[in-house]
């Protein structure tokens, strides 16, 4: 049983790992599928995760505080926008100074305002998004009742309900209920978004009309252009499901998996997204196992941190930490499989003479 | 005369300095074909993008059906019954036929309402007009004639009434073209007007009811078909007599300097591009590649010329083969003596963003001329560039100014002076005059009929099949990467547009 | 890099466009200043009184930019061959371990002048060598270079880190570094030539790399417009069509770019580790890599150019210092924003403001401007 509730460690903490880039590797397929490289999604997260934070602390409420993560970023990726798309400038160079900014204003800013060396204060309860436990559910069930007289209340708790019996009855399984409810349960309200936003990305990407442009304007944006639909808003919109989704990346970082923001504290994740993102070849079931995986091998380098492994022998922690970027340079060697990344991405659009 | 579906007037339009349309004034009747005709940047496709709202013209009005009409994007033209098929197709090769049709126009916010009313409305469009195509075949597996087909139903289903088609047939055999040209005629049974710009007046002859002429900017007339000739127009395009065949002597062939035998090329996709291909070229002839863009002809130039690697056969220039391995050097090429003008000047022959005197010495950067140690001679290679400059009189004379600011022509002499002042013995030149004025297509043409005199070998590649007749020795037809046929320069045209579409292959099967 | 606009006079577009980009990039950072509640101008004027307001100031600019103008260096040589060495950061830092190898070896028995150009030569060979699989990989593979780069500079921190706790740290030290150079891998200061003007210097770290920047600037630009290589590269970098044409082979031309690229990023490593802190410690790059595309950018990829970023940004890292001392409001990482406002207007902006001077030109004297614009492309 000792094994298993290590197994069970590391996966759940894989989870929690992989949950921001997942989040910011979606983020980087809206753009990337409509044409524009994003290495910006570093300092998106960075900003949302400062904004988020910052306004959570000042407003004492964790909703206004992931409005507020996903604004700034949003607000970034616009920027980004505005260079790439409206001036058709090199989206590398965008995206990296993107994330200078991000990185310097953070701090100054937190600096400027709170006075604790570039953090935010620390997050009180009901500032942070809580886990949603096996008894915080049974709570939900002991005392929900539905009433004519709130109806609307009522309404939202009936659609919780079905889930939450469903979890309760799985938690009470003897054995491995248990250990599955604690998987399932016990993560906060984003994580559930984050896993959420795989079908729906993929549904939106090829079940939509939005997705059909958004794909056409990755790979022809000429051809989209003739149809009549504006390439330019069309990438904006793209944008702006990037901004969003970094921006709950950053909120979570900060208001779920830290009390409070730190400086820095997106620490590279923004190009291990981008990583996986190529891992996954642009499509979104892969980004969540390549997230998953990347997710993986954090959590077992912080599990194993210097005790040996069998048969292999003892493992450096950075050995285990730049794994994501070896098997990603593998890949993008074409030793597994061949990464394409969208034919127009990287390149400005401009009308043909 | 039936009532104008479109009515331009007055209209303007520059780019930066380039007035590319200048106070053009058009009426196209409806339910008929009119050809536009001009040069290459006459500024026909300019107008018609105007016309379908990818540019805003400076000044002027358009009418659709008699009402003024204000096109601001692809969108306002299509809502107006305007569809347009572009000379490079816009379609999105990864997807299916039926997404590309509905794309932009797709009828619910959800895919799978929009293909399913567009897969019924495209059965109907096949009835209607016999334009048959997988509905749901991936793009890129097509050949170019179906995805042009792709293009004229993406207008169809967006319901226009008026078809701009900008050169559809570059890229067609002349059986596909016929093809297009019934489609064409159906259309306009239906009473759907048809605007047809081209620079190829056997077309307009063919099939237009009215034809209009551009040159530089201009709209310069308007003629009823059935009531002009092919000379006329032709002058027309370029606004005087055309020397149509420059004044050559009989050739006088020597030695075999280039023999190309069995030779297969295939492309990036490993589709045969070239296959078992043979023949020689002697000193002192010029041997002219007939054919439509597609066939061959770019990867065979590219072989021969050390840039592409080939799959089998051999090459031999002066009776010493050359490396088809795709690590053949195309310096050591130029060493031996093989110079080569490619069909791409924009990126391949020329750098545009260097100065001219860096260009002048492209490919030839390894001559000891222009080089002290690894240091360039920079000194020697101006002197050098002032020197073709002068010869091959390049306008403006500047050896320092950037290479972006010449015009085509001016852009191509450069390529050519430093290719022929390389004195090579075996020159090959891909579409010679492609974007070039007219005054230096002659100036080209005679440099090439003088290298031949002076005893050299000259391979020449054109689509353009005027060029070829008026070029070469002897003719060489290519039809799907191989030769069809050998012809001497007494050959008619329609001799060789029968080759070139690749007819008596099929009858000889 | 080729603009899709018409000619504009040369001072316009190497003097004043980059000048307008910069003053706006400066003007937001103002902003920020103000937002913070200080007043941007009187930051100003002490930013520039630090960096060059007496003569520690001055040499402390000057050992700044040394370590700038060798990033900016890497990174326009590799944008010359139209590359993007976004890997300046990790193929320096990972060029720190050849050095300590050459250091630790023989700081003890050789002099100074004979360990140095050992030390050159191992950091530009590491550098160059990190740079190596990536061009490959480029090369060979068409692995997307902007990629792999990032990758490899994690991959090098990754080592450095290992190598810094475990095989290159003393056994008795606790700091994640290599132990103190004796004498003969100390650089000698250069300090003298500042105190010549007449100007005091206590004590501050620039150091012979210096002369070393400055000599690399001037082989930099002698290899771009002077030599074959360079022009094989430029030829590259505008059109790798050009120069397959041309008979320029292209793994040759991108993995000879990428590694001076790389050799010139690891000899920027040279500067803080032998001319400042004698030891090679974890991140002692500090981002100075990434620093390289703004000096880069905003030095229009000109070594002179460059080597006038690079004082502008070690006037900006040595004056912030300064600046963070009489506002603690406004910490160093001032500069990073900075560094993000110039990278974003100098370089991802840069023809933001192009039109609208060209109008200006125009209005005066139609004739200047494009007259001999590309013709014949409106078919």
């Amino acid at each position: 049983m000792d094994l298993l509730n290590a197994v069970v460690q590391v996966l759940d903490s894989t989870i929690r790992l992989s949950v921001p880039l997942l989040l910011a590797c979606l983020a980087g397929l809206y753009s990337e599928r409509a044409g524009i490289f994003d290495i910006g999604l570093e300092g998106k997260m960075l900003v949302g995760a400062f904004a988020g934070a910052a306004a959570a602390s000042v407003f004492h409420s964790a909703f206004l505080g992931l409005g507020m993560a996903i604004l700034i970023s949003v607000a970034f990726a616009l920027i980004h926008g505005f260079a790439s798309i409206t001036h058709r400038g090199n989206q590398i160079v965008s995206g990296v100074a993107i994330n200078f900014i991000a990185a310097g204003s953070t701090i100054i800013l937190g600096q400027a305002w709170f006075q604790q060396g570039g953090r935010t204060p620390a997050l009180q309860p009901g500032e942070r998004f809580e886990s949603i436990t096996a008894d915080v559910i049974s709570n939900f069930l002991a005392t929900y009742s539905f009433s004519s007289a709130d109806l609307l209340a009522s309404l939202r708790g009936l659609i919780l309900y079905l889930p939450a019996l469903l979890f309760d009855a799985l938690a009470r399984i003897p054995g491995f209920g248990p250990v599955f409810a604690e998987l399932i349960l016990g993560h906060s309200i984003l994580v559930y978004f984050a896993f959420a936003m795989v079908p729906f990305t993929w549904w939106v990407l090829f079940r939509t009309r939005f997705g059909l442009r958004l794909r056409a304007v990755g790979e022809n944006p000429a051809a989209v252009d003739t149809a009549g639909i504006s390439v330019a808003w069309l990438r904006y919109r793209a944008l702006i499901c990037t901004g969003i989704l970094t921006g709950v990346a950053g909120a979570y970082l900060s208001m779920v998996q830290n009390g409070g923001f730190v400086k820095d504290m997106t620490a590279g994740k923004g190009y291990i997204a981008l990583a996986a993102l190529i891992f996954a070849k642009w499509k979104p079931v892969n980004a969540m196992f390549a997230c998953l995986l990347f997710g993986f091998l954090d959590a077992a380098a912080i599990r194993l941190q210097g005790s040996p492994l069998p048969i292999i022998g003892k493992v450096p922690v950075q050995f285990m930490q730049a794994l994501p970027y070896i098997l990603t340079v593998i890949l993008l060697a074409g030793f597994i499989g061949k990464a394409i990344p969208p034919r127009a991405g990287g390149v400005p659009y401009v009308k043909e003479r | 005369m039936a009532q104008a579906a479109i009515e331009l007037i007055g209209i303007n339009k520059s780019f930066g300095a380039v007035r590319a349309n200048r106070d053009i004034n058009l009426e196209i009747a409806r339910g008929t074909i009119h050809g536009i005709v001009g040069e290459n940047g006459a500024g026909k496709s300019t107008l018609m993008s105007i016309l379908y709202g990818f540019y805003q013209a400076d000044s002027g009005e358009i009418r659709v059906g008699g009402k003024p009409a204000s096109i601001k994007t692809p969108n306002d033209a299509i809502a107006l019954g305007i569809g347009m098929v572009h000379q490079h197709f816009m379609l999105v090769d990864n997807f299916s036929v039926l997404e590309n049709i509905i794309l932009g126009a797709e009828s619910d916010a959800l895919l799978k309402r929009s293909i399913a009313k567009a897969r019924s409305e495209l059965e109907r469009l096949e009835r209607e007009y016999g334009l048959e195509v997988d509905p749901d075949a991936i793009i890129e597996e097509l050949p170019v004639g179906l995805q042009q087909r792709v293009e004229i139903l993406k207008a169809l289903y967006r319901g226009a009434e008026i078809l701009i088609l900008d050169e559809p047939t570059g890229v067609l055999t002349p059986a596909e073209a016929d093809h297009l040209f019934r489609i064409l005629k159906q259309l306009k049974e239906q009473g759907k007007t048809v605007v047809l710009i081209t620079h190829k007046l056997r077309e307009i002859m063919a099939i237009t009811d009215t034809v209009s002429v551009m040159r530089q900017g201009t709209m310069v007339a308007t003629r009823e078909t059935k009531k002009t000739t092919v000379e006329e127009l032709a002058e027309l395009m370029v606004g005087r007599r055309v020397l149509l065949r420059v004044e050559k002597g009989e050739a006088e062939a020597g030695a075999v300097k280039l023999a190309v035998k069995n030779l297969t090329v295939k492309d990036s996709r490993g589709v045969t591009m070239v296959d078992d291909i043979s023949f020689d070229i002697r000193a002192g002839e010029i041997v002219g590649i007939a054919g439509v863009a597609g066939n061959g002809q770019s990867e065979l130039l590219e072989a021969i010329s050390g840039i592409r690697r080939a799959v089998s056969g051999s090459v031999t220039l002066d009776g010493k083969p050359i490396d088809l391995t795709g690590a053949a050097d195309p310096g050591e090429l130029r060493d031996r003596g093989l110079a080569h003008v490619p069909e791409d000047r924009h990126h391949v022959g020329l750098v545009l963003a260097f100065e001219e005197n860096e260009n002048s010495i492209l490919g030839y950067h390894d001559d000891p001329r222009y080089l002290k140690g690894p240091f360039l001679n920079v000194d020697a290679i101006i002197s050098d560039a002032k020197d073709k400059i002068e010869k091959y009189d390049i306008r403006p004379g500047n050896p320092r100014l950037k290479t972006a600011n010449f015009s085509g022509g001016n852009q191509q002499k450069i390529v050519l002076a430093r290719e022929i002042e390389q004195d090579p013995g075996v020159l090959i030149v891909g579409q010679p005059t492609r974007g070039v004025d007219v005054g230096a297509i002659e100036f080209i043409h005679k440099r090439l009929i003088a290298m031949r005199d002076q005893g050299k070998a000259v391979l020449v590649v054109s689509v353009e099949l005027d060029e070829i007749r008026s070029l070469s020795d002897r003719i060489l037809v290519m039809f799907a990467g191989r030769i069809v046929g050998e012809r001497g320069p007494e050959a008619t045209e329609g001799e060789l547009g029968l080759l070139m579409a690749g007819v008596e292959q099929e009858a000889a099967a | 890099m080729s603009t899709p606009y018409a000619k504009l006079p040369a001072w316009a577009d190497y003097g004043l466009i980059p000048l307008i980009n910069l003053s706006v990039a400066f003007i937001v950072a103002g902003f920020v200043v103000l937002l913070v509640g200080e007043n941007p101008f009187r930051a100003a004027v002490i930013l520039v009184e630090g960096a060059f307001g007496k003569g520690t100031g001055i040499a402390f600019t000057l050992f700044y930019a040394t370590t700038f103008i060798f990033t900016g260096l890497s990174v326009a040589v590799a944008a010359h061959c139209g590359l993007f060495n976004i890997g300046t950061e990790g193929q320096a830092y990972i060029a720190g371990l050849g050095i300590a190898i050459v250091c630790l070896s023989f700081d003890s028995v050789l002099p100074w002048w004979l360990t140095f150009p050992l030390a050159i030569v191992a950091a530009a060979v590491v550098g160059a060598l990190w740079a190596l699989i990536p061009a490959y990989l480029q090369a060979r593979r068409g692995s997307h270079i902007v990629i792999t780069t990032i990758m490899f500079n994690f991959i090098a921190a990754s080592i450095m880190v290992y190598l810094l706790v475990g095989p290159l740290k003393p056994a008795a030290s606790q700091a994640p570094q290599t132990r103190n150079f004796f004498a003969g891998a100390e650089l000698p200061k250069l300090n003298w030539i500042i105190e010549l003007f007449g100007a005091k210097i206590r004590s501050a770290p620039l150091n012979v790399t210096f002369l070393l920047a400055l000599v690399m600037a001037f082989l930099v630009w002698l290899l771009i417009w002077r030599t074959k290589l360079g022009y094989e590269m430029r030829t590259y970098g505008h059109s790798p069509k050009a120069a397959r044409y041309a008979g320029i082979s292209e793994t040759r031309i991108i993995i000879t770019a990428m590694m001076i690229s790389g050799a010139l990023a690891g000899m920027m490593a040279l500067n803080p580790v032998m001319g400042d802190q004698h030891n090679v410690a974890i991140d002692f790059v500090s981002g100075a890599g990434f620093v390289g595309i703004a000096v880069a950018l905003m030095g229009r990829l000109h070594p002179v150019g460059i080597v006038l970023a690079a004082i502008l940004f070690g006037m900006l890292y040595q004056g912030g210092a300064e600046l963070a001392f009489e506002m603690p409001a406004i910490s160093r990482d001032m500069i990073v924003i900075i560094q993000g406002l110039v990278i974003l207007f100098a370089g991802a902006l840069e023809h933001m403001f192009r039109p609208y001077i060209q109008a200006l030109f125009a209005s005066f004297s139609p004739r200047s401007v494009g007259m001999e614009a590309v013709k014949g492309k409106g078919a």
